[in-house]
């Protein structure tokens, strides 16, 4: 793996901005946004690469960041068994190559990447939403969207169709601890007494003070 | 003889009158409480209605109880199977429950349709779809609102995407609780949906 890496490295040249190997067996490469385009066509046409698939692509989101948006590319060769991640940056504006033309399927991966995060893809020929609403407004997985949206909907009897209104909850969010009883209480109610004894006698530690 | 002949029109048109109650005891809680349990009583009322058949040609009922008891026994819902709720409905139509036997056919068109059954979660983008449906669906309907996302929004009541509730879109006769129900809580709340039909059914428009 960490040949495989160092090979794609040196083929690449500038296009890879940094190789690191996560949990010991996954490949990851951190590469230059302007020239994501070579170096995908690269990975699959070079025999020793290999990388007949796109299994996924994906955005992330990191508002403390100059560059607040990460692409992320995960490929396959069936041929060789081996996969690869590839990671490119960028911001609200900033376009990244489509590499629709590489892979097809990436289609619907940009697609859904525009629609969730807002990551423009230059050269990507059908830049509609794929999963919202028609209409949607705003990117519903960057973190400063807020979790109910901005719009609800309902029937409305005099005009007869759907229409759209800003959200009104009826029920307030709420917050839980997300505490597990079998984690957060060590002793149940009524048991107190048993745990003592066991204490006593050395068995396990006695209950939480 | 009219009182006697109604009795005809009491149980299920498939011939099981006796679905819902194992016995004369369990009466208070039976689906249908005026239904006769078997035995001699009902023989009689059945053997009376064959001879004035024989005899006459013709028998004489309650229209109201007639067509009630027709739309009950024909419920065919529109099939609306959104999400993972859809499951337990399709083993609801399946061998073990066979909902077939209650009349109750699934329909692939809004036309043919008696009943909308809003299985799983409806979102934004789907509220205009299921509304236009329901629109198509010809009068007399009813909706069953299965589980917990089509009875207000369930898990997703907090979502930028759900519409919180079925029934801001649609309006709901039966709502079926449960993430999702079992098969058998709808083949109950298909029942309620009967018993509700039976009670405020008539032939007359409003």
């Amino acid at each position: 793996m960490h040949e495989l890496g160092a090979t794609i490295a040196a083929a690449a040249g500038p296009a890879v901005q940094e190789v690191f190997v996560e949990r010991g067996q996954e490949l990851v490469l951190r590469a230059t946004r302007e020239m994501i385009l070579p170096l995908m066509a690269m990975l699959r046409d070079d025999p020793r690469f290999a990388f007949e698939q796109l299994v996924d692509l994906c955005g992330v989101d990191y508002p403390e960041r100059a560059e607040r948006f990460e692409v992320v590319y995960n490929l396959l060769s069936l041929s060789l068994n081996q996969r690869v991640r590839i990671i490119v940056s960028t911001d609200e504006a900033t376009p990244v190559p489509s590499i629709a033309s590489i892979w097809v399927a990436a289609t619907w991966y940009e697609r859904e990447c525009w629609d969730m995060y807002g990551v423009v893809f230059a050269g990507l020929t059908d830049l509609r939403r794929l999963l919202t609403d028609y209409g949607f407004e705003g990117h519903p997985l960057r973190k400063d969207f807020p979790l109910t949206g901005h719009v609800e909907v309902r029937y409305d009897e005099e005009q007869k169709r759907v229409v759209y209104e800003p959200v009104a909850l009826t029920q307030d969010f709420r917050n839980f601890d997300f505490l597990s009883p079998w984690e957060g209480m060590t002793t149940l109610p009524g048991d107190e007494k048993v745990h003592l004894v066991r204490a006593e006698r050395g068995q396990i530690e006695g209950p939480k003070a | 003889m009219k009182a006697r002949l109604r009795t005809n029109f009491r149980g299920a048109p498939a011939g099981r009158p006796e679905i819902g109650m194992s016995g004369s005891n369990t009466q208070d809680i039976a689906w249908n409480r005026e239904a006769l349990p078997p035995g001699p009583a009902q023989d009689a009322v059945v053997k009376g209605i064959t001879g004035e058949i024989e005899e006459k040609g013709f028998v004489i009922a309650n229209l109201d109880k007639v067509v009630n008891w027709a739309r009950t026994g024909s419920l065919w819902p529109m099939t609306f199977g959104l999400a993972c709720c859809a499951v337990p409905m399709i083993h609801a139509y399946m061998a073990r429950y066979d909902l077939d036997r209650f009349g109750i056919i699934p329909r692939g068109s809004p036309r043919q349709s008696d009943v909308m059954i809003v299985a799983g979660t409806l979102t934004n983008k789907m509220a205009p779809a299921l509304r236009k449906v329901y629109d198509q669906m010809s009068e007399p309907r009813w909706v069953i609102s299965m589980g917990s996302c089509a009875n207000g929004g369930g898990y997703y009541h907090y979502s930028y995407a759900v519409v919180r509730g079925c029934d801001r879109v649609v309006p709901v006769d039966v709502y079926v609780p449960g993430c999702p129900p079992t098969a058998e809580a709808l083949v109950y709340g298909i029942l309620q949906l009967q018993k509700k039909i039976r009670r405020t059914g008539t032939i007359l428009r409003g």
